[in-house]
């Protein structure tokens, strides 16, 4: 079994899809092709995703399809991306969101 | 809207890929329509059948036969000659058919003969103390995880009721998930309220399906606990216990991870943006756009069809597909009512014997009060974090529904555009205003209805020569 980061929430079946890294954070992670980059977040143990505008309280994913905004991260530069709709790629670089975006 | 933009004039645009989304674009392109699917995901199948392309055998064994009945759907929709469009996040719909995407990043339009509208069902918000922490999610999200990415909780609590918290329970007990407890919340009287509703034989196979999944936890060990009521999350920076009551008792679960589940309501974002005539249903304590039994809206040319319309099920959804989808094809001139009532007959049939156990599951697990009207403590608007007792108080200043609340209080005007506030607001402003739902009404819809950024838009301008 591929074991994932020790303080995720989950581990993964065998996979037989390709690996690939991505940052978070600055920190160089695996995941599987296919992946969103919601579930690669996940699987890795990332902690929170956002902090939100209003009191900096954490989110992380509650739906996972697209209706909460809960997952927004910023991917490659552009904030106020919803994590569970993007698939994760190799080479991208994802941070976590504080407050609002800035367009 | 803007003159740079090139629009496609199409003879049908179907807007989501499940079961209903696939079997409508199917049918309508194998039927000579010229027609386009749009869907966010990567890939089709839905919520339901998410990942049913790509699911490797071991995974989609361990997910079961109700899963793997979406591979034949997927497959006869890529032979179909719909133009199928993955990633496409549907942010603009006109009453004249008009439908404004963003994909990759550019923004395009397009105007369709018809509009069909198979935008799927969303878990019901489940508002209980805590529910914002990290570590706390809906139960599908968590089955999406399973599907998609063979992502297993190493440990879970699961709370709520409703079919999909059985099924998620079994899936992950085949996966290898540590379920530390099993918390259902179903009502006694919902039981009583169900006895009246059973279903006829032709019912039967799905209650047996239920009875069967309750075995294998039973058979399995895992902890359950019934009538669970008071529900609280625990946690600072995320979840790390559950507290609730059971057999007259105060309980305590230490758990990162917890799944909540209370049923499945319609996605109604785009028929309420577009003005289509809704209405309240009591039995499903949720709103569903008004529709003759083709499907047609309020609004000419438009039509829903799968659990959009009403929670009906995965596999009464693809049947509903196709009879809108005949619908279409009359209303573009390809069929004659004559034939399109031949063309629809099994359909129909289907359709009417996957509702039978309906009334039934309705009645059942309806969802509890304190969901629905949450305590004054809990956040209602998970985005700008507005809680039931701010707007019981705005009600008592003289709020006079969803709308106004909105500028009282924010409710509503963050990220998620009322997705996940918009079902209960609508309940506690009602019960303030000792008013029905129906007549409080729900948050009017205003585009865009996905996040769209100024440079997208401006990106929409590229061809005109200045």
């Amino acid at each position: 079994m591929h074991s994932t980061r020790a303080d995720s929430n989950f581990s993964r079946l065998p996979d037989p899809r390709p690996e690939l890294h991505f940052s978070f954070e600055g920190r160089r992670l695996p995941a599987h092709d296919g992946d969103s980059v919601a579930a690669a977040l996940l699987a890795n143990g990332c902690g929170p995703f956002r902090a939100t505008a209003v009191s900096a309280s954490p989110r992380a994913p509650w739906c996972m399809m697209g209706i909460c905004f809960d997952c927004l991260v910023e991917i490659d530069g552009t904030a106020n991306r919803q994590a569970c709709l993007v698939p994760v790629a190799d080479g991208m670089r994802i941070r976590r969101q504080h407050g609002a975006r800035t367009l | 809207m803007n003159a740079g933009i090139m629009t496609e004039h199409v003879d049908a645009v179907v807007i989501g890929a499940g079961p209903a989304g696939m079997a409508a674009a199917t049918l309508l392109a194998e039927r000579g329509a010229h027609t386009v699917l749009l869907d966010e995901q990567a890939a089709p199948g839905g919520q339901i059948y998410r990942g049913i392309e790509q699911a490797n055998p071991a995974l989609r064994a361990l997910l079961g036969p109700d899963y793997a009945h979406g591979a034949a759907l997927a497959e006869r929709l890529r032979a179909s000659g719909a133009e199928y469009r993955p990633g496409s996040a549907v942010w603009n719909v006109t009453s004249e058919r008009y439908v404004w995407v963003i994909r990759n990043g550019a923004v395009t339009s397009l105007q369709t003969e018809v509009l069909l509208l198979a935008t799927g069902a969303m878990e019901r918000p489940v508002p209980i103390p805590g529910w914002t922490l990290p570590g706390v999610m809906a139960a599908g999200a968590v089955q999406i995880l399973l599907k998609t990415a063979s992502l297993h909780p190493d440990s879970i609590v699961l709370a709520g009721s409703g079919p999909l918290l059985y099924l998620l329970s079994a899936q992950l007990l085949a996966a290898g998930t540590t379920i530390l407890a099993l918390l259902d919340t179903t009502a006694r009287r919902n039981e009583l309220a169900a006895l009246r509703h059973l279903p006829g034989p032709g019912g039967w196979g799905l209650l047996a399906k239920g009875l069967k999944l309750k075995a294998e936890l039973r058979a399995a060990g895992v902890q359950t606990w019934r009538r669970v009521t008071d529900l609280r999350i625990e946690g600072k920076n995320a979840a790390e216990a559950i507290h609730f009551t059971a057999a007259g008792h105060k309980q305590r679960i230490e758990t990162t991870l917890i799944a909540l589940h209370e049923g499945v309501i319609p996605a109604q974002q785009i028929t309420r943006a577009l003005g289509c005539a809704h209405q309240w249903s009591e039995t499903q304590r949720c709103f569903r756009p008004v529709l003759d039994a083709w499907g047609n809206t309020s609004l000419p040319g438009i039509l829903v069809a799968g659990d959009a319309a009403g929670i009906a099920g995965a596999r009464a959804a693809a049947p509903a597909g196709r009879l809108a989808a005949a619908e279409a094809l009359h209303q573009l001139g390809r069929l004659t009512p004559a034939v399109r009532d031949e063309l629809a007959a099994a359909d129909r049939r289907s359709h009417a014997k996957h509702l039978k156990a309906r009334a039934f599951l309705d009645a059942l697990y309806a969802p509890p009060v304190a969901i629905l009207r949450p305590a004054d403590d809990v956040v209602v608007c998970r985005c700008e974090e507005v809680t039931a007792g701010q707007l019981r108080s705005v009600a008592r200043q003289g709020c006079q529904g969803p709308n106004q609340a909105k500028s009282f209080l924010r409710a509503g005007m963050g990220p998620c555009q009322g997705r996940l506030c918009g079902p209960v607001v609508s309940e506690i402003l009602a019960d303030s205003l000792g008013r029905s739902v129906q007549e409080t009404g729900y948050y009017r819809i205003r585009p865009p209805l996905k996040p769209v950024t100024v440079g997208e838009l401006a990106g929409a301008d590229t061809d005109d020569p200045a």
